[in-house]
């Protein structure tokens, strides 16, 4: 009984001894807490150094979703290019994962550090690709997915990529 | 006083008293956030005062809803019991040598019962409610109760031993040399216990409980009703703290300032003190509150009784 009182006792100067701390509480709006850069935040399409959407419009992203927010169709420019004719992400669904940037082989989706997306209107929460792509690289500044694939484009031929031997014909018995 | 200054000064009181009660629901929530290391509402006005005419509109605009299932008549009694209940108890409390509305010869037993009649008010709402949360809630209130107010009258035995009379005026007059808090210890630790109880403030809130009981006995009240419940434990907190301050610490007196501020300051600190018990200690469990109340206070009570009447004997012998 006394040991249950001193204890209460304690507890209760332990409290009073809390007038003297400072309070943890971020006061968000005015005091913005530090965000990492690799934050996981709303999601952006980047370009290449060239200034060409980086995106293939692989689905890889859409298939590692999982929660299915990303839509997107696939076409193929006069130049052999891959691209998303649309390229959708419901933000209202999407868990801020990670996984879509992960999957992504062209580095093309990444995620940002900003995560203030407030909308009265749940529609509003649904980005075209006109409100995902930037004009800019994204964390990865020198990497161009058509300089190093083996893939055909105009003005890039078969072995013209780096680190790519040129192609050797197996039908040809010349050395 | 004269009879048109006494309505006057009713009328004041009960404004001061609601006001006091409103601007509490916000001082104890800045009050508890800085034990609790935050903020606490501090957006509206300054220092976030303003958040009470926030949350006053709000409750007042909210549809005023009756249950179908409930007991409509007792429902819509329930909430106001508890206000007219604690705003009566008010009455006997002397703020000052000349400010008091009564000076009732058994001001202390007056008082005792208007806090009794504040119980019905939460065992009422939780029987009409006719739901089971509110019924458990009314439950224990009632259980509350009986064990409580037991030795909530009698740990008073002993001031009214000491002074010889139940007038609150007479009491505190006789605090002159001594306030009560020293030779009546045990009794304000048990009277401090009971007022707790009494006033549903944690850690003896059981009947609300809102871990266990959602909200206890007012789970299917909203709106203004709901608000009136809020209301009368709030001033249940200012008049337990207005008669531990005039039963046990001299209540208007000391030296210098004029008697209402040496009342007020008295008044603030204990609600303060209220507060950091909420902040500190958590919610007993039913059956070792029932224990608690029965085994340990009411034995210290009648030990506390014995003492003051074997000691008040010896003093008038001698």
């Amino acid at each position: 009984m006394l040991k249950s009182l001193t204890s209460q006792l304690r507890t209760i100067w332990t409290i009073l001894q809390h007038s003297f701390t400072k309070a943890e509480t971020v006061q968000y709006p005015e005091q913005m807490p530090y965000l990492a850069p690799r934050y996981r935040g709303r999601i952006v399409l980047t370009n290449d150094p060239d200034g060409q959407e980086r995106c293939v419009a692989c689905n890889l992203c859409a298939v590692a979703c999982p929660v299915d927010c990303i839509a997107l169709q696939q076409g193929v420019k006069e130049d052999g290019r891959w691209y998303p004719e649309f390229f959708r992400i419901n933000f209202s669904r999407c868990i801020m994962c990670g996984m879509c940037e992960e999957a992504c082989p062209t580095n093309a989706i990444q995620l940002t550090p900003d995560f203030e997306m407030c909308e009265y209107d749940r529609s509003n929460m649904v980005y075209e690709k006109e409100h995902l792509q930037i004009a800019g690289t994204g964390k990865y500044h020198d990497y161009n997915f058509y300089r190093v694939s083996g893939l055909a484009i105009a003005g890039k031929d078969k072995g013209q990529a780096q680190h790519e031997a040129p192609p050797i014909d197996v039908k040809s018995l010349l050395p | 006083m004269s009879e048109l200054d006494t309505i006057g000064f009713g009328l004041i009181l009960i404004a001061a008293a609601v006001g006091g009660a409103a601007i509490l629901t916000w001082f104890e929530r800045r009050l508890l956030g800085v034990w609790q290391d935050r903020y606490g509402p501090n957006r509206l006005g300054p220092f976030g005062a303003l958040q009470v005419m926030a949350d006053m509109i709000k409750l007042l605009t909210k549809h005023d809803w009756v249950p179908p299932f409930a007991d409509r008549a007792v429902f819509v009694f329930a909430p106001t019991a508890i206000v007219v209940a604690m705003l009566l108890g008010f009455a006997v409390v002397p703020f000052g040598p000349e400010l008091y509305i009564l000076d009732l010869n058994i001001g202390l037993l007056f008082f005792l019962g208007m806090t009794s009649l504040a119980v019905y008010s939460v065992l009422l709402a939780g029987l009409a409610s006719n739901n089971k949360y509110a019924l458990l809630g009314g439950l224990r209130s009632a259980a509350q109760m009986v064990s409580y107010e037991v030795f909530m009258g009698l740990s008073l035995m002993g001031v009214v031993m000491l002074t010889g009379s139940f007038s609150l005026r007479a009491i505190v007059e006789a605090q002159r040399d001594l306030w009560y808090c020293i030779p009546q210890f045990l009794g304000l630790f048990t009277f401090l216990i009971a007022g707790i109880a009494e006033s549903h403030r944690l850690p003896f809130d059981l009947p609300e409980a809102e871990h266990e009981l959602t909200a206890g006995f007012h789970t299917e009240y909203g709106g203004m009703k709901f608000a009136m419940f809020m209301l009368g434990e709030y001033l249940g907190l200012l008049l337990i703290s207005c008669m531990i301050t005039t039963l046990f610490f001299g209540g208007w007196l000391g030296p210098w300032l004029p008697p209402i501020v040496w009342f007020s300051i008295k008044v603030f600190a204990l609600i303060c003190f209220f507060i950091l018990l909420r902040a500190a200690i958590p919610r007993p469990r039913y059956d070792q509150l029932m224990a608690l109340g029965w085994k340990v206070m009411l034995p210290l009570t009648l030990l506390n009784l014995l003492l003051t009447g074997v000691i008040a004997l010896l003093l008038e012998g001698a």
